[in-house]
């Protein structure tokens, strides 16, 4: 069902006139409260009252990740702290945190959209759903869980971890909806598989995302759970899971865009695209009150239609991610860098060993390798010496990264050195 | 009275101890014993040859994380029991023993390759119970002498 039809099925008029009036408002907002970008406009010679409308959006300066940890953690709110009732963060590329911050009416926004997206999926409040993203400072645990519940489903908030207790429960509560990442529903429903307990549960949607997947994975988790899947796109430094997510049609991913202004630009000119031409996805946020963003650039790849979907609804799609723009990897729905790596692994000694990141997927699970040479000054020919090592590498990336990683001792010169720009990454996660 | 070790990492990999052995062969350098030690990533070769400081030489030049350490040999009689004593006087010299193995087994005695954890302690314990240790040379040369 369409939740909001006055937001969701708007015409494109009505919607452009809408984004004018609340972009307005929010650099107003903005330049009056947040130094950032009170400079950061006037280095541009730009006043608030310049940005007229929708036409004046490229006006406006970017944002990216670098900006929000330079004003780590709060330099960036628009309101006094007493304003802000949550704070959600997510693990930066030098071990420190990209912070977000929610007021109570951005709370409310992020739970209607979460609502949107899940009576678009056709839950409604006969349903359990099992809430198996994390909960705590990522976005999706959480996020998830207030917008079931505003939609008045039954939530069962299992958070990640214990695979057995999510399928007793997903049995015994008769769960009908799951939310989790789509490489961990098809290890559940690999569980359930060799547990001969298919038949025995009774799933009927799947809302999946915080990771990239493809169109033949969905039909896959479709198959053999005898379920529907759908897509939900977000980052927390727009809102969190909830930004998008795709109908029945599965043709793209609907922009709540009475919140968000979404922009495709060419990452290398920043020019901005054609409709259906891939690029980056760009994001401005005109409801926001904590954290307002202008033109916040994700990295994500896409491309965007204006098109009228056959579900009825007149909100811009954009299309499945084609990748980054950057070499962020998205591992069990965590954002890795190659360089927190390479920043962990300087603590061991002045300079970085050789090393290699290998993503596989195993068992429909995620695992993060990582390969280090072990070089002269790690030597040992005691075999507890080198165990040390190992764990302490791993015990240092564990904490910069928050995941368990592998940590693989190989011999000198092993691995290839690139002439350029080093290859640090082996991904063998195959997303067809 | 201390003889040099040749170590060598060596990844789980087909095919690699060969490939150590090889080299080996191709600089004549004889191995007069060895111990191998597997997890399951990797393995700790560790040789007494005939010369450890070119053996060194040539594995690194051809890739190997190749090492020299200190190890001592010490020389106990073939009868019940003798290996239980060496030990009992290690234990009561209070010397920890990293790793062990036979350096080489031949007519009356047998050699044991230890790395411990205080070389002058247990050299001194040792040489107070009237053990007697291997010289570099005789450890290198360990088969040669016992043809003679």
């Amino acid at each position: 069902m369409i939740w909001n039809e006055t937001k969701e099925c708007m015409s494109r008029d009505e919607i452009h006139n809408m984004q004018g009036a609340r972009l307005r408002k929010t650099v107003s907002r903005v330049y009056h409260n947040v130094e950032f970008y009170r400079k950061k406009m006037q280095a541009l010679g730009l006043e608030p009252g310049d940005i007229k409308g929708l036409e004046d959006l490229n006006k406006l300066p970017f944002t990216t990740k670098q900006d929000l940890r330079d004003n780590y953690p709060f330099g960036l709110f628009a309101v006094p702290q007493s304003q802000v009732v949550r704070v959600h963060a997510s693990s930066g590329t030098t071990g420190k945190a990209t912070v977000v911050g929610y007021t109570r009416r951005d709370i409310e926004i992020w739970q209607e959209c979460v609502t949107r997206v899940l009576a678009m999926t056709g839950i409604g409040v006969h349903d359990n759903i099992q809430v198996a993203y994390g909960y705590g400072l990522f976005t999706g645990g959480l996020g998830l869980h207030y917008g079931a519940e505003n939609l008045g489903a039954t939530v069962i908030p299992m958070s990640t971890g214990n695979t057995k207790r999510l399928i007793t429960m997903m049995e015994d509560f008769k769960a009908t909806a799951i939310a989790c990442t789509p490489s961990y529903l098809l290890h559940i429903a690999e569980t359930l598989e060799e547990e001969g307990k298919l038949d025995k549960v009774n799933l009927k949607v799947a809302i999946c995302g915080a990771e990239p997947w493809t169109e033949n994975m969905r039909k896959e988790i479709e198959g053999k759970l005898n379920l529907r899947a759908y897509d939900i796109y977000g980052l927390s430094e727009i809102l969190g899971p909830g930004v998008a997510a795709d109908c029945d049609a599965h043709k793209g991913l609907h922009v709540y865009e009475d919140h968000f202004i979404p922009e495709i630009i060419n990452p290398d000119t920043l020019e901005p695209c054609k409709d259906g031409e891939v690029g980056e996805l760009v994001f401005t946020t005109i409801t926001k009150e904590a954290l307002p963003l202008f033109r916040y650039r994700t990295k994500d790849l896409t491309s965007i239609t204006y098109d009228p979907c056959e579900c009825g609804r007149t909100l811009a799609r954009i299309s499945r991610f084609k990748g980054r723009s950057d070499d962020m990897l998205i591992i069990r729905g965590v954002n890795v860098f190659p360089s927190q790596v390479e920043a962990a692994l300087l603590e061991i000694g002045e300079t970085s060993p050789h090393y290699i990141l290998i993503v596989d997927r195993i068992n429909n699970l995620d695992v993060l390798e990582i390969q280090v040479e072990v070089e002269e000054r790690f030597f040992s020919d005691e075999i507890k010496s080198l165990e040390r090592l190992t764990k302490k590498i791993s015990n240092l990336l564990q904490a910069a990264l928050g995941l368990a990683v592998k940590v693989k001792l190989v011999e000198p010169k092993t691995i290839a050195r690139s002439q350029g720009k080093a290859s640090r990454v082996i991904d063998r996660r195959k997303l067809i | 009275m201390l003889i040099k070790q040749l170590s060598v990492f060596i990844e789980n990999k087909q095919g690699r101890m060969e490939e150590v052995t090889q080299v080996l062969k191709d600089h004549n350098i004889n191995i007069a014993s060895f111990s191998l030690a597997d997890t399951s990533e990797y393995g700790m070769l560790r040789m007494i040859v005939s010369d450890p400081e070119e053996g060194k030489r040539v594995l690194k030049k051809e890739g190997f994380s190749a090492q020299l350490t200190d190890v001592i040999a010490v020389k106990i009689p073939q009868m019940p029991g003798t290996l239980h004593e060496v030990l009992k006087v290690m234990f009561d010299g209070n010397i920890s023993i990293e790793y062990m193995y036979t350096l080489a087994t031949a007519g009356r005695d047998t050699s044991i390759v230890m790395k411990v954890s205080d070389f002058n302690t247990a050299l001194e314990v040792l040489k107070k119970h009237g053990y007697e240790v291997c010289t570099a040379h005789e450890a290198y040369e360990i088969n040669n002498l016992n043809n003679k």
